[in-house]
């Protein structure tokens, strides 16, 4: 009985698992399917296959204005959310500190609360200030939203570090920086690469603090959200949308890799958001 | 770059001053993460005080009225409109959340179970929708589920109904779909994490005593994995009650939710006070069942045991 009962569980298991990533990956598959069918509207069945979607998007002047923006605050956000992770990962993992829970739970508030709370607090404070929205104010805010998973990759690439690897350093007369640069930076370099590009691509993809936080400016979600109101611009939002789709995979794959590669020189083990 | 240098240089010798200051661990530890913990402070800390102090204020057409007043907050709870939006955004925040982590727990304990050497490849190829854009996958259940979309197609093609319907798109329950599916990835990890730290000859004991895969599941492996179901629901369950793009791209007027209203004090009709006193009543009211919540599943998982 057992026996039976356990096989059972065991196969249900694969094919529920199977079901589930089909369930995952099926409706995110429908944007390139779709971004290549020669119709006006996303329908079954297929009308037959065009690059033209694509070709449209090729001479937009404000879709390429906005994805410029987007890039200018996506690298600006992946080289302050990294800067500011580096900081905060290495303290959590090196060193022991009153507050250090607190300190840290404040830093990774903003993955557990919803985003428009973060978005109009920060518009409140940055008007408060007297700062006129812009690329810049969207940049502060993707840095919050960002410096979550910057930490938590760096933690694991910084986690299970050798220390005695500094020690030596130290002892052989490298000064702390020195130590760090030449010790601690090659061994921690493949997740700080991965922090860059995993706040990249979460500024890149991220609409709400955007939508509440840019001035004329648009970044490229904000430029998609205006389209959406037109249904005859959703095919080529579609190929946009499927460009922007494997530019992410490339990104985060090559993320995932170089954190593999930090783990595997720091000898600990940690998902993306162990 | 300079956040980084500067945290590195108290301890460089030839500071004599500042270093016997930062000799001890702690002042090291403070110093490094202190621009990290300082922006967080003033970038996120701050404003979400302001924003409490805003819902005790007042809108005066384009300036505001500073007396401290409980209107805003009288209006949030009684308008029936208000309070509509914020009992639905919950209810679906309560939906999504309890419909990914059981939908996300038998994959997390296929992976955490029986996923060999691939284990991490498994959680990467879950993990991988997550990373595309928000707005794009969303989007993509509004080509699944309109009038022309693919289910419609779909269904009349299989002769299941006649013609295409309108009851799939712009509902709550097109919501609950679309969050579910966007919020999926972040139900796995935490119960997979939990699992992954289930001490596997706990199991064997169960077995070698007499319990059987079901017992032992229940008795064993899902109370000491409960850490991870309670967390896989607070990060699915907080986020979504605020959620803004769902409900506009899917629900239709009968799936809007809180957002949308608090969104619309901040934009058109600029009642930035009532935005504010409309996101604290959210946040409160959502801390408070995520509470009830956790409370009920630790309750649950001792007595299983």
């Amino acid at each position: 009985m057992n026996a039976v009962l356990r096989r059972a569980a065991i196969n249900w298991l694969p094919a529920y698992a199977a079901l589930y990533i089909l369930f995952l990956y099926g409706p995110v598959l429908l944007l390139p399917l779709f971004s290549v069918n020669d119709s006006a509207t996303p329908t079954l069945p297929f009308a037959g296959f065009t690059w033209k979607w694509y070709e449209q998007l090729w001479g937009n002047r404000e879709m390429i204005n906005a994805a410029w923006n987007s890039v200018r605050v996506g690298l600006a956000a992946a080289i302050l959310s990294t800067v500011l992770g580096i900081c905060g990962a290495r303290a959590v993992t090196r060193y022991r500190f009153a507050g250090k829970r607190a300190m840290s739970g404040l830093i990774m508030a903003p993955l557990v609360l919803p985003e428009i709370i973060v978005a109009i607090s920060l518009l409140l404070v940055l008007l408060a200030f007297g700062m006129s929205l812009s690329l810049v104010t969207v940049t502060l805010g993707h840095v919050l939203i960002c410096l979550p998973y910057s930490m938590v990759v760096l933690m694991s690439g910084f986690e299970g570090f050798d220390r005695s690897l500094e020690e030596a350093s130290a002892d052989l007369g490298e000064t702390a920086f020195g130590t760090f640069r030449r010790v601690t930076l090659p061994m921690v370099a493949p997740a700080i690469l991965a922090s860059l590009l995993v706040s990249f691509t979460i500024s890149f993809d991220e609409f709400i603090v955007a939508f509440f936080l840019s001035g004329t400016d648009p970044t490229l979600p904000i430029y998609i959200w205006g389209q959406l109101r037109f249904a005859s611009r959703l095919p080529a939002v579609l190929a946009l949308g499927t460009i922007m789709l494997i530019g992410s995979f490339l990104l985060v794959t090559i993320a995932e890799l170089l954190r593999r590669r930090a783990v595997a020189r720091t000898k600990t083990d940690g998902g993306l958001f162990v | 770059m300079t956040a980084a240098a500067d945290s590195a240089r108290p301890v460089e010798p030839g500071v004599l001053p500042r270093r016997s200051f930062l000799q001890g661990e702690q002042a090291q530890g403070l110093a490094l993460i202190s621009p990290t913990f300082l922006y967080a402070l003033i970038l996120l800390l701050l404003p979400i005080l302001v924003v409490i102090a805003h819902s005790f204020w007042t809108q005066d057409y384009l300036t505001i009225d500073r007396t401290l007043t409980l209107e805003n907050y009288r209006e949030a709870l009684t308008e029936p409109m208000y309070r509509d939006l914020l009992m639905r955004s919950m209810a679906i925040s309560f939906a999504v959340s309890v419909a990914t982590v059981l939908l996300a727990y038998p994959v997390a304990y296929f992976i955490s179970f029986h996923g060999g050497r691939h284990k991490n490849l498994w959680l990467f190829i879950i993990m991988v929708p997550f990373w595309t854009s928000y707005l794009l996958r969303v989007m993509a259940w509004k080509v699944i589920l309109g009038y022309q979309g693919v289910l419609n197609t779909g269904l009349v093609g299989v002769g299941i109904i006649d013609e295409p319907s309108n009851a799939f798109l712009y509902n709550t329950t097109a919501v609950v779909i679309a969050l579910t599916h966007a919020w999926a990835a972040f139900a796995i990890l935490p119960i997979y994490v939990a699992l992954e730290k289930v001490d596997r000859s706990l199991l064997e004991a169960a077995r070698d005593l007499g319990d059987g895969p079901v017992r032992t599941f229940l008795r064993v492996t899902l109370p000491l994995s409960m850490p991870g179901v309670i967390a896989a629901l607070l990060i699915v369950m907080i986020p979504t009650v605020g959620d803004y793009v769902t409900p506009r791209l899917v629900g239709g007027t009968e799936g809007v939710m809180i957002a949308n209203a608090i969104q619309a004090q901040f934009g058109r009709a600029a009642n930035w006070p009532l935005g504010a006193a409309l996101s604290v009543t959210t946040m409160v009211a959502v801390s408070a069942m995520a509470l009830v919540a956790v409370f009920i599943l630790r309750a649950a998982a001792r007595l299983a045991r």
